[in-house]
């Protein structure tokens, strides 16, 4: 049964991933990108019980801490040009 | 052990990854970018928290189930602000969401035929 489940979150992976492919927008792709993130910590936690292995739940934390950081990096580099933007220079 | 919590946990590892199938779905199919954030939610929200609920029930009580727990907090906190912070970002680089009829107080959306039922209402300026 955790193959079933293993097969649905590739599969869904798929799915992401082909509208991070194809997104029209920016922000198509940046969410795509976010749901391909989550799903990779869900894969990660189940592959790690499908193998007898848990400890990949470590790996799946660390993932999980990385995905919000790297999508609000992305989404303030495509708002405002750079991650290093100034409220006070914006006058 | 007991075969009725694992008949629960197995129901509930279904049951997310159903959800997961249908918020990817929900990504492809849904036609811009606000609806495509509803649909991809879904995973965050239903397919993250039964999988993981399945998972602890698999686990049973001890250091996983806690460290099942603390993913599930990560995306209880994250996926709002991630949610958030992308919605008002395409907002803000003006990717207008798509509308049957503007229900918007000052009617500053794009319609593609509302305009001539409230016109009346409206600024003759504008």
């Amino acid at each position: 049964m955790f193959v079933a489940a293993t097969l649905a979150i590739l599969a869904a992976l798929t799915l992401a991933v082909t509208r991070a492919i194809v997104g029209p927008t920016v922000f198509d792709r940046v969410l795509a990108g976010n749901s391909v993130g989550t799903l990779a910590i869900l894969l990660l936690a189940v592959v790690g019980f499908l193998t007898g292995r848990p400890e990949w739940l470590d790996i799946a934390l660390t993932y999980g801490l990385l995905n919000i950081i790297g999508t609000l990096a992305v989404l303030k580099f495509f708002r405002y040009g750079d991650l290093a933007y100034d409220q006070e220079d914006d006058a | 052990m007991d075969p009725i919590i694992d008949l629960l946990s197995w129901m509930l590892i279904l049951a997310g990854s159903f959800f997961v199938i249908v918020g990817a779905l929900g990504l492809i199919r849904m036609p811009d970018v606000y609806t495509r954030m509803h649909a991809g939610s879904i995973i965050d929200t239903a397919g993250a928290g039964f999988l993981v609920l399945g998972l602890m029930l698999q686990a049973g009580l001890s250091l996983i189930t806690l460290k099942l727990l603390f993913i599930l907090a990560i995306f209880f906190f994250t996926s709002p602000v991630v949610s958030h912070a992308l919605a008002q970002a395409a907002l803000a680089a003006g990717v207008e969401p798509e509308l049957r009829e503007d229900r918007r107080a000052d009617g500053m959306g794009k319609t593609s035929d509302g305009d001539k039922s409230n016109n009346k209402s409206k600024d003759p300026t504008r």
